[in-house]
């Protein structure tokens, strides 16, 4: 006990090490005067930010406004994603019909889709959707098709001597043999979803996290740039956590 | 009794691009209901394609497989089957895992569930995960499995062939039991020549290439049997001569 005490403490120790040595070394930067405010802030000139944002309500704004667009996106890329995954590995010939299109337009990095999200849907929420939406999308997919393609085929064949009916065989053998790489798909889909929203919102929006970096950058604000930074990385850490943790209720049985 | 399985004329090749495999040739077979039959052979002599061809899993052949009047076209839970693996699914408990394999009018039979589960003694387990039992353990619930659904009769392929020696023994035992119990058909594919005459009344003794069957060796044990003793020896060693030269043959003694 009193071993995993001192261990757990360890651990912990380690784990905010790093972080750690990187505020004193950039702290000590800024006392020995290496760094230049205007290009890059003293942590403390940060923390200001973060409060004088906090205060006037920017920042809980900003984050909501990023999040809600993260969340549609997502959830319509899931809800798409599983639906056409789940399709095309049960019927061959919708696998056939759409495996093309899918295909081709699967590398184009969905960066590239905001002159025409703009042109289509405006600055306004839709486009954010959008190109989230395809950042999700296939990650979500692909990985939805391949969960069932590694099933094991030994579990088709005890279907067949039990004669499960085909509705029973999906929800209770396609779907759970799959759900351990669906959630692999999930999470790289949200942290796609997460990155995409902030570059939409770099290109083209008047609100949003990604808003605050490209805002920040043409009030020639390196300390609203890097706050808007560090959010991004706390809140997709977050999600991703929240994910796993997911993750380990929903497969219990491993 | 009447014959519940009566094969007849059954021929079964394999075929690639390059070679055609007799798999099984000239096979007669006719199995009482409620009789105990061990099929055994060497690898490739094709014991489990047999029985999968019996158990409707294989619906490509030649000649006639007839269960209980019927030709097999297809499995189906009158032929209760049971894989080498046990084939739980690792994201059901053992409950739910027989609960799926039931028939619509039976999913929600509970005390069906567990009186299967008692009857190989793990009436405890039902919550359990896949993952939280034996192998011995798993392959008796798969043995609930198949027996929940009233098969008319039971083929197992290897049963217990990935389990250790200690554990073999205690299904073998728990096997016959449910078989004088249960008064199912069953017929178990081996390549282990005491268990085929441990369990089986009858031994079908088959060779390789092409897949034939080269003798039927009527047991004449009772029930319950012991694996020691001169009776027990005189049976096995009966079948290890159709497999090994008599100066081959592994040390025995008879007292």
């Amino acid at each position: 006990m009193k071993n995993n005490i001192k261990q757990g403490l360890g651990h912990y120790v380690l784990y905010f090490l790093l972080p750690i040595i990187i505020l004193i070394a950039w702290e000590w930067a800024d006392i020995a005067g290496l760094l230049k405010s205007y290009t890059m802030p003293a942590p403390i000139a940060i923390v200001n930010t973060f409060i004088e944002y906090l205060q006037n309500g920017k920042l809980l704004t900003n984050i909501g406004v990023s999040l809600v667009r993260v969340v549609e996106g997502f959830l319509l890329a899931l809800a798409v994603g599983f639906a056409i995954g789940i399709g095309v590995s049960i019927f061959p010939k919708f696998d056939t019909f759409t495996d093309l299109v899918i295909q081709t337009l699967r590398p184009i990095p969905p960066i590239a889709w905001i002159p025409l999200a703009i042109l289509w849907f405006g600055i306004g929420q839709g486009s954010k959707v959008f190109i989230i939406f395809l950042g999700a999308f296939f990650p979500i997919f692909i990985n939805t098709t391949e969960g069932v393609k590694n099933i094991d085929g030994r579990f088709f064949e005890l279907a067949e001597v039990y004669e499960i009916p085909k509705q029973k065989l999906i929800t209770k053998i396609v779907i759970p043999g799959a759900l351990p790489q669906i959630m692999t798909g999930i999470r790289l889909g949200l942290g796609n979803a997460w990155v995409c929203v902030v570059a939409a919102e770099m290109i083209g929006a008047t609100s949003g996290v990604g808003f605050m970096l490209s805002d920040g950058r043409s009030l020639s604000r390196p300390d609203i740039v890097i706050l808007g930074m560090l959010i991004v990385g706390i809140f997709g850490k977050i999600m991703d956590d929240l994910l796993k943790a997911l993750n380990k209720r929903l497969i219990k049985w491993q | 009794m009447g014959i519940i399985l009566e094969i007849k004329g059954l021929k079964k090749t394999f075929e690639d691009k390059s070679n055609v495999v007799n798999a099984l040739e000239d096979i007669n077979l006719s199995i009482e209901e409620g009789s105990l039959v061990s099929v055994i052979g060497g690898s490739g002599c094709g014991k489990s394609t047999l029985l999968r061809i019996i158990g409707g899993l294989e619906t490509e052949y030649e000649g006639e497989i007839i269960v209980d009047g019927k030709a097999v076209t297809g499995p189906s839970r009158e032929k209760g089957f049971i894989f080498q693996d046990h084939r739980l699914l690792p994201w059901l408990t053992v409950k739910e895992n027989i609960r799926l394999s039931l028939p619509e009018e039976q999913k929600n039979n509970d005390s069906l569930i567990r009186e299967n589960l008692e009857i190989v003694e793990l009436g405890e387990f039902e919550n359990a995960y896949p993952s939280q039992l034996s192998g011995g353990m798993a392959q008796r619930v798969a043995i609930a499995r198949a027996l929940a659904n009233k098969p008319r009769i039971l083929l197992l392929d290897e049963p217990f062939g990935a389990l250790d020696a200690i554990t073999k023994i205690h299904l073998q035992d728990q096997l016959l039991r449910i078989w004088k119990e249960e008064k199912i058909t069953m017929i178990i594919v081996t390549h282990d020549i005491d268990e085929a005459v441990y369990l089986g009344s009858r031994v079908v003794v088959m060779t390789p290439r092409p897949g034939r069957i080269k003798r039927i060796e009527k047991i004449e044990l009772g029930t319950p049997r012991r694996r020691t003793g001169s009776l027990f020896t005189q049976e096995r060693d009966k079948i290890y001569k159709e497999f090994f030269k008599e100066t081959e043959l592994p040390f025995t003694y008879n007292i």
